[in-house]
């Protein structure tokens, strides 16, 4: 026991070069490192880590081939249940879930599942070591513009699911994580998937709302939904439901015959406080978007983007992270104002970690209740109010509560409101017989039936903000319950 | 991608396109906007409906160069692709959904300013078509930069022209002929103006004063035109709204329109930069 192998160490980018740019990270494992980390597995009789992932990867099966250096076996093996590997691995908050619950954890440090999952699936598709599946490459329809995909798809045919009635069609609305993974399963079993998606680009909250450095778009989100389109499926983007087609035409005029409702929770929340509408205070939502989506960071582009020489992100979850670092990446001093301590920062701790490398400076215990602004209506300073913890509220955290008489005023040219983000009403309120509840999230069932038959839903649309791969868990879900909806109609 | 399937400049700077969008041709209602975006590296442009053709399945852009992400539509030939245009947008105007028995009794006056021209026409020929009273005034700065003249004359019970320097019909702005109108005993109901956040302001400051109820159309700045940005907040009635799924038209009594023309002007120094090096 004494010569354990320690956790193998991942490269990443020098914080202060990657301040600077957009560029990943996180470099990744290398082979050598892979198999070095792979072979700390103790291939538990009951794997808790298999337990612990939404979508149920066989996690030690696929390490076993990553120890053997089969690589594209252990790819087959996460096929299986995820259509986005390299995202998860990526974007996947594993210290709470597989690594989590890894039995080596308890006394030192978890196997790098996450690690080692991207690695998997960095390897099959930059080296296009599969061998031919017979699936066939990207549908020419769907607007792959630069033929097909340098690798061969990692497609696998699952044993679920038997053969559905010919042509029988379903549409998925949102092209993000839950309707990616709802698609992907569904085509498997040879339904006729078509995505609507409302922007213009596939992706949804990996396109538009993670940064480049830390899901790079080309290299890594566009092959993996050109693996989806493999798989079959229609992606129709520029397509929003509800305005421009309704759920009610696509089943009664375009012959759908089930419907999957994986809108996400798009919708940005502000604080109400004074001040919220001058020049310079951007949702998160805008703010990330133009960077990611419209690529505002690049020359090429001619998206505007307005950070400023000083800004203050007002929130602690992940995309507060991402939208402080963005900020930072576009030269602005940035610091994270957070009405809680440290200890209850959303965030992942990697995100937290890499965050504070980078030099974003975090402002604890500190409540905004003001936006200051110049003559000409532009932010100048953000005035907030200290904070200390009370009693927990029902999320178990300690509540904050403002210490009368400390306002005080942090100078600043931007503010980025980042405190979360509700389901879009849009779909709702366009369609008969589907219910919300008050917090906007459709009603659902574990299974993700709604209160309408032949209409499913699953993801943040039902949850609120969560994450990529609960939401991923949940179009899985969903998909097994239109394929029996289906079969049984 | 979208077929730009006709194409005429109207001026020297305001450009019109018949657009092939069949889904969004047969979805949309006057009052509605659609986002263009012209190629990969652009911008999404927010634009109103200027018409739309359900059997042929064509929407009508009406764009006006101010920078570069004009430009970038402008520069597209007939005959292109748009790579994309989604739609339509944002609620119809509020007599769509009227019973007709209630919009019989009503006499409505657009007030038309510059490119907002454009939009006024599918709602003026809405309303005509169903019998309900419409005069419209189109103002601009002189008798060139006039638009959709004929098109709005056969859409309207009357249709008044205003120029900045006299050079066509009425000597003066829109307001002003509108207040002459009712000087002179027109009585109308319904106000509805569209064109330049200023003028729209000032419309409003007249049908005040004439104690007609105005509805405008905000054209805000927006990103994805989904209520996913929130880059169009604007202030109604002491509440901010988001123009693209609250609006975009709104009672011109309660929108704080000073807020609104800051607002518009959040990204110039960005898109001055931009301008430099796209429109030459």
């Amino acid at each position: 026991m004494a010569e354990r192998i320690p956790r193998v160490p991942v490269r990443e980018q020098d914080p202060k070069v990657r301040a600077h740019n957009f560029d990943e990270v996180c470099y990744g494992y290398n082979l050598e490192e892979a198999m070095t980390e792979a072979s700390r597995c103790l291939h538990c009789k009951n794997p808790r880590c298999v337990g612990a992932c939404p979508v149920s990867i066989k996690i030690p099966e696929f390490i076993a081939k990553v120890k053997e250096g089969d690589i594209n076996g252990a790819a087959a093996i996460i096929a299986e249940d995820s259509s986005l590997p390299a995202v998860c691995g990526r974007v996947c908050p594993q210290e709470t879930q597989c690594e989590g619950s890894c039995i080596l954890g308890v006394k030192g440090e978890p196997v790098a599942i996450g690690k080692l999952e991207r690695f998997v699936a960095d390897h099959t598709s930059e080296g296009g070591t599969l061998p031919p599946s017979g699936v066939g490459c990207a549908d020419p329809t769907t607007g792959y513009a630069g033929g097909p995909p340098a690798s061969v798809p990692r497609v696998a045919r699952p044993s679920g699911g038997s053969v559905p009635p010919s042509g029988c069609k379903v549409a998925i609305i949102g092209s993000g994580p839950a309707g990616l993974a709802c698609a992907s399963d569904l085509a498997k079993w040879g339904y006729d998937v078509t995505i609507f998606e409302a922007l213009h680009k596939a992706g949804g909250v990996l396109e538009y709302g993670i940064p480049e450095f830390r899901l790079p778009k080309e290299k890594v989100l566009k092959r993996e939904i050109d693996e989806v389109k493999a798989l079959g499926v229609k992606i129709e983007t520029d397509v929003i439901i509800g305005r421009t087609v309704t759920i009610d035409s696509l089943m009664d005029e375009e012959g759908f015959e089930a419907v999957f409702v994986g809108t996400g929770a798009g919708l940005p929340k502000f604080m109400g406080i004074p001040g919220e509408n001058l020049n310079g205070v951007f949702s998160a939502n805008e703010f990330l978007t133009r960077n990611n989506l419209m690529k505002a960071f690049r020359d090429d582009y001619m998206t505007p983007i307005h950070a400023g020489r000083k800004c203050c992100v007002v929130g602690g979850g992940n995309v507060a992270m991402d939208a402080a670092r963005t900020a930072l990446r576009l030269g602005a001093d940035t610091s994270i104002v957070y009405r809680r301590t440290e200890v209850e920062l959303p965030a992942r701790k990697e995100e937290v970690h890499h965050a504070k490398e980078e030099g974003i400076d975090f402002k604890m215990l500190t409540n905004p209740v003001e936006i200051i602004g110049d003559e000409n209506g532009w932010v100048k300073a953000l005035r907030c109010i200290r904070m200390e913890l009370g009693e927990p509220d029902e999320s178990g955290r300690r509540s904050p509560v403002p210490i009368p008489g400390s306002e005080f005023e942090i100078p600043t040219e931007t503010v980025i409101m980042a405190l979360g983000t509700a389901p879009n009403p849009l779909i709702v309120n366009t369609t008969k017989g589907l219910e919300a509840t008050r917090r906007g999230g459709l009603v659902a069932d574990d299974e993700g039936r709604t209160t309408r038959e032949g209409i499913f839903a699953g993801g943040d649309a039902v949850t609120g903000a969560a994450t990529v791969i609960l939401a991923m868990g949940a179009g899985r879900k969903a998909a097994k319950a239109i394929d029996e909806y289906l079969k049984s109609k | 991608m979208f077929k730009i399937l006709k194409r005429d400049m109207l001026t020297p700077n305001i450009c019109k396109m018949v657009v092939s969008a069949p889904r969004i041709a047969k979805a949309a209602l006057p009052g509605q906007f659609l986002i263009v975006l012209p190629g990969e590296e652009g911008e999404r442009i927010p634009l109103t409906i200027s018409d739309y053709d359900r059997e042929e399945g064509t929407v009508t852009i009406v764009t006006q160069l101010v920078g570069a992400s004009s430009a970038a539509i402008i520069a597209k030939e007939e005959g292109e692709f748009f790579r994309d245009v989604v739609g339509p947008l944002g609620n119809p105007s509020a007599f769509v959904h009227m019973d007709e028995e209630a919009l019989k009794g009503q006499r409505y006056i657009f007030i038309a300013g510059g490119l907002g021209t454009a939009p006024v026409y599918p709602q003026a020929k809405w309303l005509h078509d169903r019998g309900v009273a419409v005069d419209v005034i189109i103002g601009a700065r002189t008798k060139d930069l006039l638009i959709y003249t004929e098109e709005l004359g056969s859409a309207c019970d009357n249709l008044y022209l205003c120029t900045d320097d006299g050079s066509a019909g009425f000597h003066g702005v829109g307001t002003a002929c509108l207040e002459k109108l009712v000087s002179e005993g027109k009585e109308y109901t319904q106000a509805v103006a569209i064109g330049p956040m200023i003028m729209m302001k000032f419309a409003t400051l007249t049908c005040k004063k004439l104690q007609i109820p105005i509805d405008v159309s905000l054209n805000m700045l927006m990103v994805d035109g989904t209520g996913m940005c929130g880059a169009c907040r604007v202030t109604v009635a002491g509440k901010t709204r988001f123009a693209c799924v609250d609006g975009p038209e709104f009672n011109g009594y309660d929108v704080d329109f000073d807020e609104a023309m800051r607002r518009l002007g959040q990204y110039k120094a960005e898109e001055a930069e931009e301008k430099a090096k796209y429109v030459k």
